[in-house]
């Protein structure tokens, strides 16, 4: 491999576009991710609007919507349905399932376990490459004849099956299909290639109990993927199949449009049974890469190490086990047998022994911590505590008796987004603020970096804890406006108050914008381990090398997590260093 | 006004902007390194945790005062257990927020970065671990096994007097129909959905009705063909005898529905004397009511926050769902001291355009009441007995295998 250190010319096109380095893959997902971001934040300010001022008119919604979607400046109920649907889907599969594993899977698995690059390189480009592409047939799908698809993110049928039932079941549907399944192939490639990759290219001295906790994460995300996504593919093109071919998997018994139509036998709920079964463990793709994230941070940062390494690994192999035997916990009320409903509350609930392990873990780690408080581990610590609230409420959710009462209200939509989508955003910033000089070799702005954690954690909860609350008054989700019903009128004043804090939080990502592609090129340069870090990926050069490391590579000696370890005076021993001897492992 | 605020976030956007470089330019002449965070930094970050904490407590408490009796008291039975499992739930899941949160904001307060100390290296310990797997467990189990007895309590079989009431969805309204003086339901089908018989309740004029309606229509469509086909682009030929074959399937379909015995009562004649109303449906307090629920089009789901009931609602499929209603209309409007007050029924499963309004008033009646009401509302279909001979056998004769003849199909 000693060719490696050799820096071979190549072309702009082989460098920036076909890239097969892991590296620079990396740093195309993260761009492609952090533009999926941006559309569908600004998605949700467009129906936050709606939904805090129902019935107001703005004047340029009706200029950038058009008279179609925002006719005399209000948003079209259609649209409404349009925006919540691209703005779910975008977040679930491109930001943060695409664009987080993507991202720190590409960048950290060759660099934290020592290996010179993907076991497939080209097979990782093909990965970027199919991401793409369904990144832009999913935004494409906006612009198209009857919108985009308007069924929800979990598309069930009959609604996304007829193009009958409303617009956005026509082409905008179609074109979700094809960018789920495109999407789907991205996540195949990747997903394979990262646990090949884990598996076999560890360099000497790497054993699977000294590999660090992000790396264990990204593990069992790939493999969660690579087992579910294939059951969303077989729901997709059973779809496909009843929507052109005249099939019945989906569908029975149906008149609409004055027609009855002539599919019977088929039947919705085996849809929400596929969908579902990748559906649980997609929650945790896309939560497990950000709690790998923020323990490697927490712990660097707090000059200390992880608490219970082994404990850690066990609930991150626990939550991947359970989580594909959860599937049924949002069937409760489809009619599906009240006796398989039991099972699935016990199975729910055992999840969240794994959940309480891993966040008094992290609490013991910052106990009698020396923390250093940068942008990374703000975000770290922030989704600790979103990671609490938003799991707290889960075992209301996983109850089915309350389920009853709950489901499909606010009280979901709140749940979710701050255990799934907060905290999983705060680790993908965290890693973003961590591996910035990793990825760019220079610093993003620490005073910056501040200001943007502040605001964005005072209105994620700001937006997510109210809707708590209407949803336990029995607000669904998923209405255009709430002013048809009487009884939700008192809990109505705090939906303006919900969308200040989702548009000033959308502002506040102008923060981040502006430091990151500022820092691209006019931070300050970055030293090659600059958060004095014992993981493997800083002993690599700073300036990007084919091969990562000049000369061989470097030997691992002892776990990532040796911080104030009191047998040396640094407060950090990197991996690389020798035992001393009778040195203890740990 | 709409301009004005699009220009203050204009002009915050490039507030935000300058903002951040007249900090960069500054930082870059004290030369200051990113990575070394300033004493001044940890300091300042420790108490905003601090007070971020304090902050959200009182902004928590605030919600929990103003919204916490999130809906009035459950107007059913099984939903007053419910509302005593939210409850132990809620206080148990805040006590843990509040001991875990304050833990972490503190933690984070307390031991921000000094250069003269080092970390505690602690890296496991046994007893902590088991004791934070075992206590959650044993908390979870009751909370397990409380939940499932209530759920046992909800979702077991309706008793054998319950009060039976269909409910059927469509985009995007609600219809009830009780089962009449014969206490049976009629069957339904959707093959025979007209604007007369929404819910495609089977009976013997239904049926001729459909097949004569069935019968113009491919006549009618035919003869245009014969005559326009010339005239016409090839894919609306095309079009048009797709909808031919529709239809003949269609016909098909609809002789295929057999008549069956379902306890002395055929099938084709059980539906003529139920009761179908729109816009509100009514109950008696007291009686145990087990709905059924159908849909005609796409999903929907049947929710009644008041009464803390849901069930799904998909085509092709009957859904159940028991509940006892102990709390009348009227007295639910002297308690809330609002005249106007009305249970509903609600979409709950996005449905389409109009999902945001499809409702239906649920009222709930004294006994007498309810039977009042109930002996007001008008018969699906009054019987006629001569013109359904007539046709039934002007029918037999043109489709000799026409299975509707061959009545009793118990296996249906």
């Amino acid at each position: 491999m000693a060719g490696h250190s050799h820096h071979h010319q190549e072309s702009f096109i082989s460098k920036y576009i076909f890239s097969q380095d892991h590296k620079m893959i990396s740093k195309q997902f993260l761009v492609t991710a952090i533009f999926m971001g941006i559309v569908a934040v600004l998605l949700s300010v467009l129906f936050r609007l709606q939904l805090g001022w129902d019935g107001e008119s703005f004047a340029f919604l009706n200029v950038i919507l058009g008279d179609k979607w925002a006719p005399e400046g209000i948003l079209d109920r259609n649209a409404y349905l349009a925006l919540v649907t691209i703005h779910g889907t975008i977040m679930v599969f491109f930001v943060l399932t695409g664009g987080l594993s993507g991202t720190f899977a590409n960048l950290l698995i060759p660099l934290q376990i020592g290996a010179r690059d993907m076991a497939s390189g080209f097979l990782n480009m093909l990965s970027y490459w199919f991401f793409l592409v369904s990144s832009v047939i999913m935004i494409a799908s906006l612009f198209v004849e009857g919108g985009a698809a308007s069924g929800g993110w979990t598309v069930y049928p009959p609604l996304s099956a007829l193009p009958q039932a409303m617009p956005g079941s026509g082409v905008g549907m179609t074109l979700w299909l094809v960018s789920m399944t495109l999407f789907v192939v991205s996540s195949l490639l990747g997903g394979l290639n990262y646990i090949v990759t884990i598996v076999n290219l560890r360099t000497v001295g790497m054993k699977m109990t000294r590999l660090p906790l992000t790396i264990w994460a990204l593990l069992v995300t790939a493999i969660l993927g690579v087992l579910s996504f294939p059951v969303l593919v077989s729901a997709v093109v059973l779809l496909i199949m009843d929507r052109t071919m005249g099939t019945a998997f989906f569908l029975s018994d149906i008149f609409i449009n004055n027609e009855p139509l002539d599919v019977t036998g088929g039947s919705p709920v085996l849809f929400l049974h596929l969908f579902w079964f990748l559906g649980h463990p997609e929650v945790y793709i896309v939560l497990l890469p950000a709690l790998g994230i923020s323990s490697e941070i927490i712990s660097t940062n707090s000059r200390k190490p992880i608490f219970g390494y082994r404990a850690m690994v066990a609930s991150i192999l626990a939550i991947g086990f359970l989580s594909f035997i959860v599937w049924g916990h949002h069937m409760y009320i489809t009619g599906m047998s009240p006796f398989l409903g039991s099972v699935f509350v016990f199975t729910t609930l055992l999840i969240a022994i794994p959940s309480a392990v891993k966040a008094f873990n992290y609490l013991t780690t910052l106990w009698k911590g020396n923390i250093r408080h940068t942008p990374a581990m703000l975000f770290s610590i922030g989704l600790v505590s979103t990671f609490v609230t938003g799991g707290l409420t889960g075992i209301i959710l996983a109850d089915s008796a309350l389920d009853i009462n709950v489901h499909d209200t606010y009280f979901v939509v709140a749940h979710f987004h701050i255990v799934m989508g907060m905290s999983a955003i705060f680790g993908m910033f965290a890693g973003i603020y961590h591996w910035f000089p990793k990825m760019y070799g220079r610093m993003m702005n620490t005073k910056l970096g501040y200001v943007h954690f502040w605001t964005t954690f005072v209105c994620a909860y700001g937006v997510f804890f109210p809707m708590h609350f209407v949803g336990m008054a029995g607000s669904p989700r998923r209405y255009y406006s709430y002013s048809e019903f009487d009884f939700l009128d008192w809990v109505m004043d705090l939906n303006p108050i919900i969308s200040v804090f989702a548009i000033v939080g959308a502002l506040a990502q102008v923060f981040f914008l502006f430091n990151f592609f500022w820092s691209l090129r006019n931070g300050q340069k970055a030293v090659q381990n600059p958060w004095k870090s014992n993981t493997l990926e800083w002993t690599t050069p700073v300036e990007h090398i084919h091969g990562n490391w000049n000369g061989p590579i470097p030997e691992v000696h002892r776990w990532a997590y040796d911080y104030s370890n009191p047998e040396y005076e640094l407060d950090f021993v990197p991996q690389t260093f020798p035992m001393k001897p009778g040195e203890e492992h740990h | 006004m709409k301009l004005l605020i699009l220009l203050v976030v204009i002009l915050g956007v490039i507030a935000i902007i300058q903002l951040a470089k007249v900090n960069e330019l500054s930082a870059a002449l004290r030369k200051r390194r990113e990575e070394d965070i300033s004493y001044s930094d940890n300091k300042m970050n420790a108490n905003l945790m601090l007070v971020f904490m304090f902050a959200f407590y009182i902004s928590v408490i605030y919600l929990y005062l103003a919204y916490g009796d999130y809906l009035p008291p459950s107007a059913s039975a099984h939903g007053v257990q419910t509302d005593t499992l939210m409850t132990i739930n809620i206080i148990l899941i805040t006590v843990v927020f509040l001991i875990v949160q304050t833990l972490l904001f503190y933690f984070a307060y307390k031991y921000y970065y000094r250069e003269d100390r080092k970390a505690l290296f602690f890296a496991h310990d046994n007893k902590l671990e088991l004791y934070w797997t075992v206590v959650p467990s044993i908390v979870l189990a009751f909370i397990i096994i409380y939940g499932l007895k209530t759920w046992n309590d909800i979702t077991d079989e309706a008793s054998e007097d319950a009060l039976t009431i269909e409910i059927y969805a469509k985009q995007f309204d609600w219809t009830a129909r009780y089962s009449g003086d014969n206490g049976q339901f009629g069957h339904s089908d959707y093959n025979l959905i007209t604007t007369a018989n929404p819910l495609g309740v089977v009976t013997n004029e239904g049926i001729i009705e459909k097949m004569a309606e069935i019968e113009t229509e491919i006549a009618d469509l035919e003869n245009y063909l014969k005559s326009e086909s010339d005239r016409m682009p090839a894919s609306k030929v095309e079009a048009t005898e797709d909808k031919i074959q529709r239809l003949k399937r269609h016909k098909r379909r609809v002789m295929d529905l057999r008549d069956y015995d379902s306890g002395g009562v055929s099938a084709f004649e059980a539906g003529k004397d139920d009761k179908i109303v729109k816009g509100e449906f009514h109950i008696p307090i007291g009686k145990e009511v087990e709905f059924v629920f159908r849909s005609r089009d796409v999903t929907h789901s049947a929710y009644m926050p008041h009464f803390r009931a849901q069930m799904n609602t998909s085509p092709g499929m009957a859904t159940r769902l028991k509940m006892t209603p102990t709390i009348t209309t009227d007295s639910m409007r002297t308690v809330l001291n609002n005249p106007n007050f009305n249970y509903v029924l609600l979409c709950n499963k996005v449905c389409g355009a109009a999902h945001f309004n499809m409702q239906i008033a649920v009222v709930v009646d004294s006994e007498t009441d309810y039977a009042k009401w109930l002996s007001e509302q008008k018969v699906f279909l009054a019987p006629n007995p001569d013109e359904t001979n007539e046709d039934m056998k002007e029918m037999e004769t043109e489709n000799i295998q026409n299975p509707v003849t061959a009545s009793t199909d118990p296996t249906k």
